[in-house]
């Protein structure tokens, strides 16, 4: 992969405090939403993180863009710290980094027209005069597909397809260098899908922009990705090319997660080998102990749950966290 | 042939709304044989849970209006009192609803719930027959300990458990027809293929039709033999599911098609999107509804602005397309 690092995260973890209440001087629980994440990105390129719910990937996605504080650990943007940098720091580097975000219904503000909405960035950060930030509204509009007609237009008045093409002109009035998009296209019909699909590719080709996609999507995972991290319960178990993680997966669970996905081509369907997962994802509140995912793995056996196992690189980057990998 | 178990004629769904008439669902007509399963699948909007909720007789409010047949049986279901209807209803044909939590009452232990969906139509069994009842369906859906959990509240258990629980309540009757509507778009790919097995199994068991409502054309080539696509109210193409896929019949089979970015095909090659968006109910295009998102509709000279297209049979398929079976086919081909 070419191009120079603009963003890494290094040992990210994120602990939320639950149960009981501070009155009641119990010692409060912690759920383990991301415990121990690095990863890089390449301009230019795109990491995809996947998971089922719960695995912690939109957590990921909302440190990376420091929308919230890490509980350990840090990101490192273009160089710079991000983790520990001042409110005005942050603020200057909020320019690089921008979030697209799943709901297009609910990231709009219903009483801002369109133009008001994508503007908002710019009024914030105050890099143009008013009629700048107009002229430049228009010209996002047209790069994302939205006629420049509708800028005086309300979200009520647009598809949801429209309303996403809005939050990723939004996320692209500061011209940054990096995209976390979180699930940006789970709430859209699938002929809409594609569409956005194919407008963040070309984005990206024009613009040089590098992205972290969140998706619990395989199949479009596959579409978008350069590289493919597969979570479970906190954790990268899984990460390398698609070529390797859907070629050759080789961690059970990534496995599982492959043979789970249906296939629309009912030949396939019936000649692929099924493995189903028995039992649900345990809570984070109290993962297993040793390898997190021992309590649904077909392979486990002893040291599973005694010692934890690390990303060990098995040639070209293809990283796999497991005892006995395929 | 027998007499198919459900048969739709022209059904027609109408909601009264502020802005006009919204017609739902516009002649929809198929039949389900004894046992069979077909899937119906549509983006949102196309109708396919309108048709899935008139099945029961769910639509209900005062601007609703539902025109058509329902014949379960040979009996109309819209003709029924609404007494009638309820003695059908989680007897004859149950329904399995997409969210499990909002399906399951929060203030009764499961156990309670599917008792309660066995007494309502048997209504002089013993309280402890209907415990034991209860606890043999949640181990027929494979809930661990039932005897523990059969007593616990849906919030005690997780998204894919509490599936399980609605369709041992679907199925505590052995109904002839069951209706999944989107049964497993609320959960996890690793759980949803563990629901849509359970769902296979069961319906080996007690012979249940199926109808499975949904969006995934992955779970459509999975589990069903049959697909009926659904587009702004009305269904496009009728077909066993190897030529909805392998050869679809109607340019909006095919565009969703291509827009499915399927596991096996390569990464970055550029995704077929179908242009625009799905038309609203209130303000329909006229002649064929998908003719503004067609590829094809230039090619014929305005027929498919000004003519609604008729079903018409395509191979082995039936497709409601204006293009001839020919061309139709060939572009089909290239395309592919």
């Amino acid at each position: 992969m070419s191009g120079e690092v603009v963003l890494e995260a290094f040992d990210l973890k994120k602990h939320f405090p639950t149960g009981a209440s501070k009155l009641l001087q119990r010692p409060t629980q912690v759920v383990q939403a991301v415990d121990g994440v690095s990863l890089s990105l390449r301009r230019g390129t795109t990491l995809a993180v996947v998971g089922e719910s719960g695995c912690g990937k939109s957590t990921l996605a909302r440190l990376l863009a420091r929308l919230i504080e890490p509980t350990a650990g840090s990101v490192v943007l273009n160089g710079v710290n991000f983790t520990s940098a001042s409110a005005k720091q942050v603020l200057k580097m909020r320019r690089d980094i921008q979030v697209v975000f799943q709901d297009p219904y609910a990231c709009l503000n219903p009483r801002h027209s369109i133009g008001q909405s994508i503007g908002t960035p710019i009024r914030i950060q105050k890099t143009m005069s008013r009629d700048d930030e107009k002229r430049r509204v228009f010209e996002l509009m047209e790069l994302v597909g939205l006629s420049v007609e509708h800028y005086n237009r309300f979200p009520h008045e647009f598809s949801g397809g429209q309303r996403q093409r809005a939050g990723i002109a939004r996320a692209l009035a500061l011209q940054p260098k990096v995209i976390v998009a979180d699930e940006p296209v789970s709430a859209l019909d699938v002929s809409i899908q594609a569409q956005i699909l194919n407008l963040l590719e070309k984005l990206q080709a024009d613009l040089n922009l590098s992205y972290v996609f969140i998706a619990h999507d395989l199949s479009v995972v596959r579409h978008i990705a350069d590289e493919v991290a597969v979570m479970y319960l906190g954790k990268i178990v899984e990460i390398g090319t698609p070529e390797a993680v859907y070629g050759a997966p080789s961690h059970p669970y990534t496995q599982a997660l492959m043979s789970a996905v249906p296939v629309p081509n009912p030949q396939a369907g019936s000649r692929r080998k099924r493995i189903i997962l028995t039992g649900d994802v345990p809570s984070p509140v109290n993962p297993p102990s040793g390898c997190r995912f021992r309590t649904r793995c077909p392979k486990v056996q002893d040291i599973c749950s005694s010692q934890e196992p690390m990303l060990i690189d098995r040639g070209q980057g293809h990283r796999v966290a497991c005892h006995f990998p395929d | 042939m027998t007499e198919p178990l459900l048969s739709v004629r022209d059904l027609r769904v109408t909601f009264g709304t502020r802005d006009g008439d919204v017609c739902a669902v516009q002649g929809v007509s198929f039949d389900v044989r004894e046992g069979e399963t077909i899937a119906i699948v549509g983006e949102s909007g196309s109708g396919k849970s309108v048709t899935a909720n008139s099945l029961m007789r769910l639509n209900f409010g005062s601007d609703v209006r539902i025109e058509g047949q329902i014949l379960l049986n040979g009996r109309d279901i819209l003709a029924m009192s609404e007494e009638d209807v309820r003695r059908l209803r989680g007897n004859e044909m149950a329904m399995i609803f997409q969210d499990p939590l909002t399906a399951l009452n929060p203030f009764y232990t499961v156990g309670n719930q599917i008792a309660e969906a066995y007494a309502i139509h048997h209504p002089n069994t013993s309280k402890r027959d209907l415990r034991e009842i209860a606890l043999q369906s949640l181990q027929k859906v494979g809930i661990p300990e039932p005897n523990k959990r059969i007593d616990q509240y849906p919030h005690e258990f997780s998204g894919g458990m509490r599936q399980r629980i609605v369709i041992a309540i679907a199925l505590v009757n052995s109904p002839k027809l069951l209706i999944a509507d989107e049964p497993t778009t609320a959960l996890d790919v690793t759980v949803q293929a563990q629901i849509l097995d359970l769902i296979g199994e069961m319906q080996q068991e007690h012979g249940s039709a199926v109808i499975l409502i949904t969006h995934d054309l992955g779970v459509v080539a999975e589990i069903t033999k049959r697909v009926l696509v659904m587009y702004a109210g009305r269904v496009v193409e009728s077909a066993s599911v190897s030529d909805a896929f392998g050869a679809p019949s109607h340019p909006y089979t095919l565009g969703l098609l291509n827009s499915v970015k399927s596991l096996d095909s390569d990464r970055h090659t550029r995704l077929e999107p179908i242009p625009g968006s799905p038309p609203s109910l209130i303000d329909l295009p006229t002649g064929c509804p998908f003719h503004p998102r067609c590829r094809f509709a230039e090619s014929l000279n305005g027929e498919c602005i000004s003519v609604i297209p008729e079903m018409k049979a395509v191979g082995n398929s039936w497709s409601a397309c204006h293009l001839p079976v020919e061309v139709l086919s060939m572009s089909m081909k290239d395309s592919q």
